[in-house]
């Protein structure tokens, strides 16, 4: 599998990424699933101005590459790529990029969909919300361990 | 010998810094280690980095067990993280 992870502030153009994985890839390839995760404005109802990002250069980039290997050995992916931004971002902005090829849909939704929900519990990120009623730092939700529990405890899941 | 410590989101706020080095006189067990920390830092310090939720990594490795922290280790306090 190829693997690429990268971690920025800048902005990312998902139809350069596409057009690149189509120059790169050979012709076992069938299927391409992508995910684009946008910052939401608003957070049970109230304002979110800004979503701050930190990361810990190196450890987090480790920490994606972990994710996308375990996906890797549940499925036979072909190409992975995994862009996650950094910093200060506005509502509506683009956050993250997945896109997972493989040679069949069922394994390609399956890898993208298991590289999300692994995301948003295990991975080294810390996000702040700065809403009009204040900041604060939020943490993966109770569904978000459900989901990724699931995936644990049902290791056959296609 | 010294030893790099990073604290991030939360934590960075809780403690009111960063990073910093600390000069010790030897090694010292983890628990040891933030008991010196708090020295400089203050007790509401020692309070925030033994809380349950934090996890500690030694030079990039999420610690399992007891842990001793040598001359040159960079000790990071991560509160619970969260991505996608």
């Amino acid at each position: 599998m190829k693997l690429e992870v990268r971690v920025q502030e800048a902005d990312f153009d998902i139809a350069a990424e596409y057009s690149a994985l189509r120059n790169r890839a050979g012709g076992g390839l069938g299927a391409v699933a992508t995910f684009i995760g946008l910052v939401r404005d608003r957070h049970d109802g109230d304002l979110v101005s800004t979503l701050y990002l930190e990361h810990y250069p190196g450890m987090t980039e480790r920490s994606i590459e972990a994710i996308a290997t375990k996906a890797a050995a549940r499925w036979p992916l072909q190409d992975v790529l995994v862009i996650h931004r950094v910093g200060a971002l506005g509502g509506a902005e683009q956050i993250v990029y997945v896109q997972v090829a493989s040679g069949h849909r069922d394994a390609a939704f399956a890898g993208a969909a298991f590289i999300m929900d692994y995301l948003k519990t295990d991975a080294v990120f810390w996000k702040r919300e700065d809403r009009n009623s204040g900041s604060r730092w939020i943490e993966s939700t109770r569904e978000d361990l459900l989901r990724r529990r699931n995936w644990d405890a049902d290791p056959k899941q296609q | 010998m010294t030893v790099r410590v990073l604290f991030f989101a939360s934590l960075k706020e809780a403690v009111g810094c960063e990073s910093l080095s600390i000069d010790l006189p030897e090694q010292l067990e983890l628990s040891a280690f933030i008991d010196r920390l708090a020295e400089q830092l203050g007790a509401h310090a020692h309070q925030a980095l033994t809380s349950e939720s934090v996890r500690v990594a030694v030079n990039q490795e999420l610690r399992n067990g007891p842990q001793v922290i040598s001359d040159g280790d960079e000790v990071a306090f991560l509160p619970p993280v969260t991505g996608g």
